[in-house]
């Protein structure tokens, strides 16, 4: 229940928060909500020499469009990005998805990005934003990089980002016209997800044209169900929609953990895929 | 040590604390504002949930420093002059605790949903109440309660009870 | 109410649902929960805790911790050792019974992940955590035991070496014809196991101890979020040395406890050790993953069952082997806990014959006790699953099978093949209730109907016609189980001169609401406004006598002893009211706390006036004493059973295997109710946690040994979107064993929801070929379960 000691600075700046990191290397922690990290420090799971506070830097909260892309600040608030009307318009699917996060007061105080940067599999989020394209923008001491959100997930709470890197904006494609839905499956609201499946899809002439779908909780990081998406491409009518359900699972490694075993996983993995493309494709 | 300056249910506090201090141990501890209880770990239980600048955080889940010029109302600053609010009241009225460990966390946990949605449904109730643990009443009256004091919320002030010692003028009955 | 519920009163307060006394310091934050005691000079007090199942212990250095700042001192087990004695085992439920000695902190063998081997005290709790990280221990790893039938097997590594064997116990009960004539004669055999899981009791207020010394005059004050403030004090003193006079015991706001703080722990013991040798004020406070570890857990059994029937439906037996799991150490009524169980087997039922036997098996987890129910839940899953496995088995209606074997009401008082005498009881109004509240005949005509179109989402309706035994409990009894104490409760009530009353209970409340419903029982007999009452609890100085509160026992014991202490303070005061009144006591009457003289009612005293009489009287004549205060203690002479009928509807999705319950009615008859709104309250919060059982809760172990789910995380606590809206309603045959004709609620609903659920999901996939699913009723486990039985 007690975390252990750590050095605290509060940078005003991107800059400055770049600075912080660098010199501390691996001994330091961002923390932005801090809905993540404080968990792992009261179970003294992570031991900081340096927890670099970015809560108060400017200018990284909030929604804005540029284009046809939509750019949430990496501070927004779960609860933030579920009441945003630029999100609800463009990217439903987050709204939706972020709504099923832990419970309104963590909602409060977690973000999107420090959501991200975690990268655990189980969190909701990463998979949502792989689903909608997105790209995540890092500010780093060589200025500021984007990578795409299917590069950005390594490993088992793992990112593509260095030591010195700061996450500072999440990207999304707008989603107009498509449909979306997730599918969260976990025993008791609060508990994380045994497998989530997030589905985007565009329908033309009441078929689908074209689906993505994301995956929660099936390997060390999210997935795409790539093979599920090329069979989708063309499905008339729920038939066709459960046939190609079926490679849902394809091409993913899913852990054993107290909550599921991975043949349980896979099965989920199909049948969630089936309902949340029927949802999003209105077919259901 | 950080020096930090709090607003906690309408009193200014500043204190030099270690950057790992717990917005709750900071609040017990320091504070004596022991009104606040702790119930687990892991962020589940949501007993210590107050209030930080007009949302509700778990205080086990923020540092004291990052509520560094944050205004704090805990359970213990809702009533005003000894009145209770509506959500004390219902609570009472409607049986919605038993040992009342969970019960701060749960008003504060209510209070926040009411103010985003004054007139809930029960099924948006539990939703909005789904990080917040109770061991001893189902949940069930806790439920009736937020539904109560919702509807009421425009309704004349009840002033029959107020927070008086030992709770000495509560006479009333169910439904009377 | 009938007559005899307010004989001596008016009936003004009892069976109304006045609002809680308890509540204003509980919704604004005025408690005090153990954890907020702050005293000058407290001191906190950390223990290191094995990170093994089973380990030899060769050394322990706390030098290092020592040299951390804030810390005053640190202790290993063989530190403290000295002058400790063993943790209480108060309920040896055999002569040849193995009671392994248990240190408070371990010395040489840590027997479960979570044994204390070494304790720091600090100067505040984040000093006490980190120098915790500095102890060095070193362990020698022994091999875990955790499988209760290998455990019992020859050549079997062991708990306790010195002891030569895994197995605690065997507790044989056989009554009416052997079991195996029965089954010669039956015509259907039906022969099940089922496993009750190890349950987290998670209180929501975690374990805390404060011991406050008084190095001057010996004396030491020990607050702890304790159930068991009486009992508690006289283990201390035995345990540490100190004496009982020098103990004053607080359970100040106890925020729950179902039976997880019916306990003396070790954390208490060491608290008070360590305040002795420091003579300073100390303090612990467990954090929800220590005590997943470290407050005993309750349930973990194997229950073989066999019923012997006729084909029209007859119970003949029944028969019954169990192993229960007692964990690494006997607690305070550790091995009592199945033995609880042994006599609610047959429950409602009429049958020939029972043989049952209880096997306790050592373990190297924690231990295990009292957990809501305690026995009582174990025994009425595993009866009312075999029920529904019979039902089943003859193509018969579960309910009807039921009606067919129950206790008819006229049949009451009826002595049980267990041997229990159930004094009063009606089957058969509260079933007829809850059918028609559930729609029982619409929701199976909905059941056909969805099983016929093949939907994937079943509908599956479970009952459970309960019993239980509650109201602990005559001595007489108790002394036959081999208990070590008695089953009575104390009531004293002090009649104030001002004419207020105090009422001091031995019951220990944490949530139940006797400060309330005490106040509306002594409200009535005296006939004093319930404002004028004050309730007296929890602290071994203001109420000295008392056995606490547990197995819902506090109305029907310790209510009844207010009830009669009132009772005696009403006589009483008829005496100084006959002295004032100048009248015979025969030519009084009592009404609405007043004496009159028959026949010229203005000649009057209230009761609260002859308070005042008694303290300032000069006169009183020889033999009346200058006091109307009375005292009591009760024992019951026989338990009481209240009973009722379940019915869960629940929609199993068989493609992800996911359960939701879709209603749930319950109709309790707990006899007659002094305040109906706490008694709902106590039933939806019952359910609440057996529901739990069925659906979501299990202390789940690795091979090693190691708790898996350790926290709240990963153990699974519903919340209120997890849970059903609940339809509860009660019928009322009064006990005939208390004056109040009160049973006791606090476990009812904990005890018969559990197989209303796992017999709704069963019969929900019965037609697939499910025969069982092992609780939880996971997804995962019922997905699995419908891929078996349709493979």
């Amino acid at each position: 229940m007690i975390p252990p000691a750590f050095e605290y600075a509060r940078p005003e700046t991107v800059e400055e928060a770049v600075r912080l990191l660098g010199e501390a290397g691996e001994e330091a922690k961002v923390l932005a909500g801090g809905q993540s990290l404080l968990p792992l420090l009261r179970l003294r799971l992570a031991f900081p020499e340096l927890v670099v506070d970015v809560g108060r830097i400017p200018g990284l909260r909030g929604v804005r469009e540029d284009g046809g892309t939509l750019v949430i600040g990496a501070l927004t608030t779960h609860h933030d990005v579920i009441h945003d009307p630029l999100v609800r318009r463009h990217a439903g699917l987050l709204a939706e998805a972020t709504a099923t996060v832990a419970d309104p007061a963590v909602r409060h105080r977690g973000t999107l990005g420090g959501s991200l940067a975690h990268a655990d599999p189980a969190g909701d989020l990463a998979a949502i934003v792989l689903a909608l394209d997105g790209e995540l923008v890092a500010a780093g001491p060589g200025g500021r990089r984007t990578v795409p959100a299917r590069e950005f997930f390594v490993d088992y709470l793992q990112t593509s980002l260095s030591p010195d890197e700061l996450l500072v904006e999440v990207r999304l494609p707008k989603a107009d016209g498509w449909g979306f839905a997730y599918e969260k499956f976990h025993r008791v609201a609060q508990s994380w997800a045994i497998v989530g499946v997030a589905a985007l899809v565009r329908r033309e002439d009441g078929h689908i044209a074209e689906a993505r779908v994301g995956l929660t909780n099936m390997g060390a990081t999210p997935l795409r169900a790539a093979a599920a998406e090329a069979a989708l491409a063309g499905a008339d009518g729920p038939d066709a929609v459960a046939r190609a359900a079926r490679s849902a699972a394809e091409g993913t490694r899913p852990g054993r953990d107290a909550s599921a075993a991975p043949d349980y996983r896979t099965h989920l993995a199909r049948v969630l895929t089936e309902r949340a493309v029927l949802t999003a494709a209105g077919m259901g | 040590m950080t020096h930090i300056k709090v607003n906690v249910d309408g009193t200014s506090y500043e204190d030099d604390v270690e950057p790992r201090l717990l917005l709750v141990h900071y609040l017990r501890d320091r504070l004596g504002l022991t009104g606040t209880p702790i119930g687990c770990d892991t962020s589940n239980c949501g007993a210590c949930t107050v209030d930080l600048d007009g949302a509700t955080v778990k205080s086990c889940s923020v540092l004291a420093v990052q509520a560094d010029g944050s205004a704090v109302t805990t359970v213990q600053g809702l009533a005003k002059d000894g009145e209770w609010t509506g959500l004390q009241r219902a609570f009472h009225e409607q049986h919605g605790l038993q040992c009342g460990y969970c019960t701060p966390g749960m008003i504060m946990a209510a209070r926040d949903l009411l103010r985003e949605n004054p007139q809930p449904t029960a099924e948006e109730v539990r939703g909005a109440l789904e990080g917040n643990l109770c061991r001893c009443t189902g949940y069930q009256n806790i439920v009736r309660a937020v539904l109560a004091a919702a509807g009421r919320q425009d309704g004349p002030a009840d002033a029959s009870r107020t927070a008086g010692a030992g709770g000495a003028q509560v006479t009333e009955e169910v439904g009377a | 109410m009938t007559d005899r519920a307010v004989a001596s009163g008016t009936g003004r307060e009892v069976g109304r649902s006045r609002l809680r006394k308890e509540d204003a310091r509980l919704v604004t934050g005025q408690t005090t929960w153990t954890d907020n005691i702050q005293v000058a000079g407290l001191l906190h007090l950390a223990v290191l805790r094995s990170p093994m199942a089973h380990a030899r212990v060769t050394r322990v250095d706390v030098a290092p911790a020592l040299e951390r700042p804030g810390v005053l001192a640190a202790f290993s087990g063989a530190d403290l050792a000295e002058g400790l004695g063993s943790l209480p085992c108060a309920w040896p439920v055999t002569e040849d019974i193995v009671l392994p000695d248990h240190p408070p902190i371990a010395v040489e063998e840590v027997r479960y992940a979570g044994d204390p081997v070494a304790v720091v005290v600090a100067r505040d709790r984040y000093a006490a955590a980190d120098a915790l990280e500095a102890i060095d221990v070193d362990y020698e790893p022994l091999p875990p035991v955790l499988d209760l039938e290998e455990a019992l097997a020859e050549g079997a590594p062991l708990v306790h070496s010195d002891k030569g064997t895994n197995r605690c116990y065997t507790w044989p009960l056989a009554t009416g014809e052997s079991f195996a004539a029965v089954r010669e004669r039956a015509e259907v055999t039906v022969r099940r196991r089922y496993h009750q899981q190890r349950l987290i009791p998670n209180a929501m207020e975690p374990r805390a101890v404060v011991v406050t010394p008084l190095a001057a005059s010996g004396e030491y004050t020990v607050y702890s979020a304790t159930q068991i403030p009486h009992i508690l004090r006289i283990m201390l003193a035995t345990v540490t040395g100190i004496p009982e006079h020098k103990l004053r015991v607080v359970a100040p706001d106890v925020g729950g406890g179902f039976g997880s703080k019916l306990q003396v722990y070790g954390e208490e013991v060491l608290a008070l050790a360590v305040a002795r040798r420091l003579g300073r004020p100390v303090k612990w406070t467990e954090s929800r993953s220590e005590g997943c570890l470290a407050t005993h857990h309750g349930r973990g059994m194997i229950q073989d069952i066999e019923v012997a029937a006729t084909r029209e439906g007859r119970l003949l037996g029944l028969k019954v082997d169990l192993l229960a799991d007692m964990g690494a150490y006997l607690m305070l009524v550790t091995p009592g806990i199945p033995i609880l169980g042994a006599f609610m087997y047959p429950a409602i039922y009429k049958m020939d014959s029972y043989e049952f036997n209880c096997t306790g098996v050592f373990t190297t987890r924690t231990p295990t006790d009292a957990y809501r129910g305690a026995g009582r839940p174990e025994a009425t899953f595993a009866i009312e699953r075999i029920m529904d496995e019979l039902a089943a088995e003859l193509d018969l209606d579960p309910v009807e099978l039921r009606r067919r074997n129950w206790i008819r009401h006229e049949e009451f008082p009826y002595t049980t093949i267990a041997g229990l005498t159930y004094d009063s009881g009606d089957y058969e109004a509260a079933t007829a209730k809850a059918l028609a509240l559930f729609d029982y005949d619409g929701l199976r005509a909905e059941q056909r109907e969805r099983a016929g179109r093949g939907d994937p989402v079943r509908l599956g309706i479970g009952v459970s016609t309960f019993t239980e035994m509650c109201g602990l409990a005559p001595s007489r009894v108790l002394r036959d189980l081999r208990y070590g104490a008695g089953g009575w409760e104390a009531a004293s009530i002090r009649m104030l001169p001002t004419g207020k009353v105090e009422v001091v209970t031995g019951t220990s409340p944490h949530g139940q609401g006797h400060e309330t419903c005490w106040s509306q029982i002594a409200a009535d007999v005296l006939g004093v406004p319930f404002e004028d009452v004050e309730v007296l609890h929890g602290d071994t100085r203001s109420s000295p006598q008392g056995m606490d509160t547990y197995g819902s026992r506090s109305l029907a014991v310790g209510g009844e002893a207010v009830h009669r202490a009132a009772t005696t303070v009403v006589d009483k005061a008829r005496k100084v009211a006959a002295h004032l009144l100048e009248a015979s006591e025969q030519d009084l009457e009592f009404r609405e706390g007043v004496f009159s003289v028959k026949g010229s009612p203005e000649a009057r005293r209230s009761i609260q006036e002859i308070a005042f009489e008694a303290f300032t009287n000069h006169d009183l004549p020889d033999g009346v004493e200058p006091s109307i205060n009375a005292e009591h203690v009760v024992d019951p002479e026989n338990f009481s059973f209240p009973h009722g009928t379940h019915l869960c509807a629940v929609e199993v999705d068989t493609e992800t295997g996911l359960t939701r319950i879709r209603s749930y009615v319950c109709v309790d008859d707990v006899g007659h109710v002094v305040n109906p709104m706490i008694v709902e309250g106590q039933v939806h919060g019952g359910l609440a946690q057996g529901i739990a059982q069925a659906l979501y809760e299990e202390a789940v172990y690795d091979d090693e040994g190691n708790l898996v789910s350790g926290s709240m995380a990963e153990y699974l606590v519903p919340s209120a979107a997890d849970l059903p809206e609940f339809v509860t309603d009660r019928t009322e045959t009064p006990a005939s064993s208390n004056a109040l004709g009160v049973k006791g609620v606090g476990e009812a609903g904990t005890i018969a929801s559990t197989p209303a659920v796992v017999n709704a999901v069963v019969d929900a996939l019965r037609p697939l070929g499910v025969h069982d699913v092992r609780m939880p009723c996971t997804p995962e486990r019922v997905w699995r379960a419908v891929r078996e039985a349709t493979a």
